[in-house]
């Protein structure tokens, strides 16, 4: 059983496995990890999965060697993956930026629990939304994928290993320990129904080649270790050869790229949810475990008479600017609840700009919103307290 | 003759073949022992007659870092301090490479020092170079984790007060399967030991002690990087015997220099392909007792074994 690479099925399954299996169904053959909680299961679903697969699992010393070794698996080749929560991810983002700047595809799942700090560990939050984003020093453009159930873990970890192999960056999957630890239905479609997306490989000889010449889409074609390519990558500022080159010129020219690779392909990137948007006063913004949670607010200010719309982000990163941007014209104001303090409400509140209102519900983590709070939110925007 | 000389110019460096001439000339100060280190590597290389498309070549940060930069191989210039983990994940996802760190003392111990002690353990079959001169010279001559006690350096202006590793015992120490120490003087043997390493399966470890003339000398009064060679002349005895934990380098005892370590150990991926192999046998064996129990036994049992994934629904419970 476990000897097969997809599991085609309905299962009952926890969320982090889900997200084991996703990976594993989308061509996952490297996992190097460090144990935290709530994301270790993934680590020990992929250590038994993934030596029958032909694949390597390597528990590593520490969260920053996690990282360090799925970069250099990706430049073998592999589709490579490392998985843990807040903690684990601040001691990764230095390689992360590493990642952004070799453009080396991997996919890092951020479980997310109560912060920050270590916080609450075996409970759940949603504060390192801004951490995704910003978290590794200086610009470059990421790609944040947030799941609410255990099928949409499974769904969205190919659909960030398709996303890092197309755009070839780290992306994350920024789950939180409710959608971890929770087991429901998980559906296992068969692999022809699977979209799969593999790295582009140049079709150059060595010598025509250049590591970081792009096209178009200013994303540049691969070429791994060993087939003879025998390139420089750095994490220094470099040129399109790959080597280091401090100076403005090629700054100017990689970093912007960097940014406008994933922000000129939003369209394609962002994934949203949306139901009875057109018309609506209050649009509710939520994503992740959020976003089920404060359904019942919904359902009594609809019965309230409300002219409610219901936004879900399932890609968080990039943001979908353009999106808020025009519904902001149209509707009284945005309610978006979060379990953090207030961080995707402010990029609502950028986008909305003076157009409309943006009402936070906070949560600090480690609960659930009450949903008479989410109510109070979306009355005080609707009738314009 | 015109001939000739078109092709002494076309062909003008020896080492062409392995080094990226379109960057020469290097950042490293006159008098640095990295270009010795560098040649006895790709003089190694060419001894070991590994194959150049299928070596990798992983460097963290430093003036030891920019090795990758100038060798014309699979080369990948990391973050500080984690060219290890890196390197371990590239041999891992493809197994035909050679890989080899080269890095320096700052970065493989001090910042990276975690990483390098369990990959000794684990065994990853890597090489690892290390340049040890006893200081951190691209960022101005600071304190670093092998600085001799009393050695002055800008983090140091009193004379350091700490301790320094002593990097082949520490390497041996942790299971590394080859240890060896050289000094850039010692040009012939270093390239021996750097062809032995690329031949040889499991973590290699290979100490190179190199003059930095420019920041450790001229805080150290030790002269020109010709007179430390020197000094390191005086200084260096061979003993493949000795007790790499026994051998550690001060300001101005001897530097031990050897192969102390050369043992056949299996590999992680070995470890990895045995232990699978083991669990499996075992595992079949167990599904046959299972099935064989599962005839006689209560029908009761069977009623919550029949989903057609039990295996899961245990794990999951």
């Amino acid at each position: 059983m476990f000897k097969k690479s997809r599991l085609i099925g309905e299962y009952f399954m926890q969320g982090d496995i889900a997200c084991a299996e996703g990976a594993l169904a989308a061509g996952c053959r490297f996992f190097g990890g460090y144990p935290i909680t709530p994301a270790s299961e993934i680590a020990e679903r992929m250590a038994m999965r993934l030596p029958l697969l032909r694949g390597v699992f390597i528990q590593y010393e520490d969260e920053i060697a996690s990282i360090a070794g799925i970069l250099g698996a990706s430049w073998a080749g592999a589709k490579s993956m490392t998985a843990t929560s807040g903690p684990g991810i601040s001691l990764m983002t230095e390689n992360i930026g590493l990642g952004m700047m070799m453009e080396a595809p991997c996919v890092v799942v951020n479980v997310q629990r109560g912060s920050p700090s270590t916080g609450l560990p075996t409970s759940w939050g949603q504060s390192d939304m801004m951490q995704a984003r910003w978290g590794s020093h200086g610009d470059y453009g990421s790609i944040s994928l947030v799941p609410n159930s255990p099928q949409e873990f499974f769904d969205l970890t190919i659909t960030a290993f398709n996303f890092s192999e197309k755009y070839r960056l780290p992306v994350f999957i920024m789950a939180d320990a409710l959608v971890g630890h929770m087991t429901e239905k998980v559906v296992i479609p068969p692999v022809e129904e699977l979209e799969i997306i593999d790295r582009k490989y140049t079709n150059k000889k060595p010598e025509d080649y250049l590591p970081y010449d792009y096209g178009k889409n200013l994303i540049p074609d691969f070429a791994k270790a060993g087939d003879g390519y025998r390139y420089h990558t750095t994490g220094l500022t470099h040129d399109k050869r790959g080597y280091p080159n401090m100076t403005f010129e090629c700054q100017n020219e990689l970093v912007p790229r960097l940014v406008n690779k994933i922000k000129n392909h939003v369209d394609d990137i962002s994934l949203t949810e949306e139901y009875d948007i057109e018309g609506a006063d209050v649009i509710v913004i939520s994503y992740g475990i959020t976003s089920r949670t404060i359904l019942p607010a919904i359902t009594m200010a609809k019965k309230k008479g409300i002219k409610i719309g219901y936004l879900r982000l399932k890609t968080v990163w990039p943001f979908p600017e353009e999106k808020i941007r025009k519904l902001s014209k149209k509707v009284a104001g945005f309610v978006v609840p979060e379990m953090n303090l207030g961080q995707i409400s402010l990029e609502v509140e950028r986008c909305a700009h003076n157009d409309s209102i943006v009402k936070l519900v906070p949560h600090p983590g480690g609960g659930i919103h009450k949903f008479e709070d989410v109510l109070h939110a979306i009355e005080e925007v609707a009738y314009g307290k | 003759m015109a001939n000739n000389t078109a092709q002494l110019q076309e062909k003008s460096h020896p080492m062409e073949d392995l080094l990226r001439m379109d960057r020469m000339p290097h950042i490293w100060c006159s008098g640095c022992g990295l270009g010795s280190a560098v040649t006895a590597f790709v003089e190694g290389l060419k001894k070991a007659g590994v194959s150049y498309d299928k070596t990798a070549i992983v460097s963290g940060i430093g003036c030891t870092g920019r090795v990758a930069g100038y060798l014309r191989l699979d080369s990948y210039h990391t973050t500080h301090g984690r060219a290890i983990p890196f390197a371990t994940g590239l041999k891992l996802a493809n197994r035909d490479l050679t890989v080899v760190v080269f890095s320096g003392d700052g970065d493989l111990f001090a910042i990276g020092g975690n990483h390098l002690i369990h990959a000794a353990r684990r065994n990853v079959d890597i090489n690892v170079i290390c340049v040890n001169n006893f200081i951190y010279g691209m960022t101005g001559g600071q304190n670093a984790p092998t600085t001799p006690l009393g050695a002055y350096s800008s983090t140091a202006p009193f004379g350091n007060y700490e301790m320094p590793f002593n990097l082949v015992g520490l390497a041996a120490a942790s299971g590394a399967s080859y240890v060896a120490r050289w000094t850039t003087m010692h040009a012939r043997r270093l390239t021996d030991s750097i062809a032995t390493a690329a031949n040889k399966k499991g973590f290699c470890f290979i100490e190179i002690v190199s003059p930095c003339p420019t920041v450790f000398a001229r805080k150290n009064k030790g002269g020109t990087g010709l007179d430390m060679l020197k000094e390191f002349q005086t200084r260096a005895i061979i003993d493949h015997d000795a007790d790499p934990t026994t051998i550690p380098l001060n300001m101005d005892n001897e530097i031990v220099c050897g192969e102390f370590v050369n043992d056949d150990r299996p590999t992680f991926w070995e470890n990895v392909q045995a232990g699978i192999k083991a669990r499996l046998e075992k595992f079949a064996n167990w599904e046959e007792m299972q099935s064989n129990s599962r005839k006689i036994s209560h029908k009761k049992d069977r009623k919550y074994t029949s989903s057609r994934d039990s295996s899961i629904m245990r794990r999951n419970t």
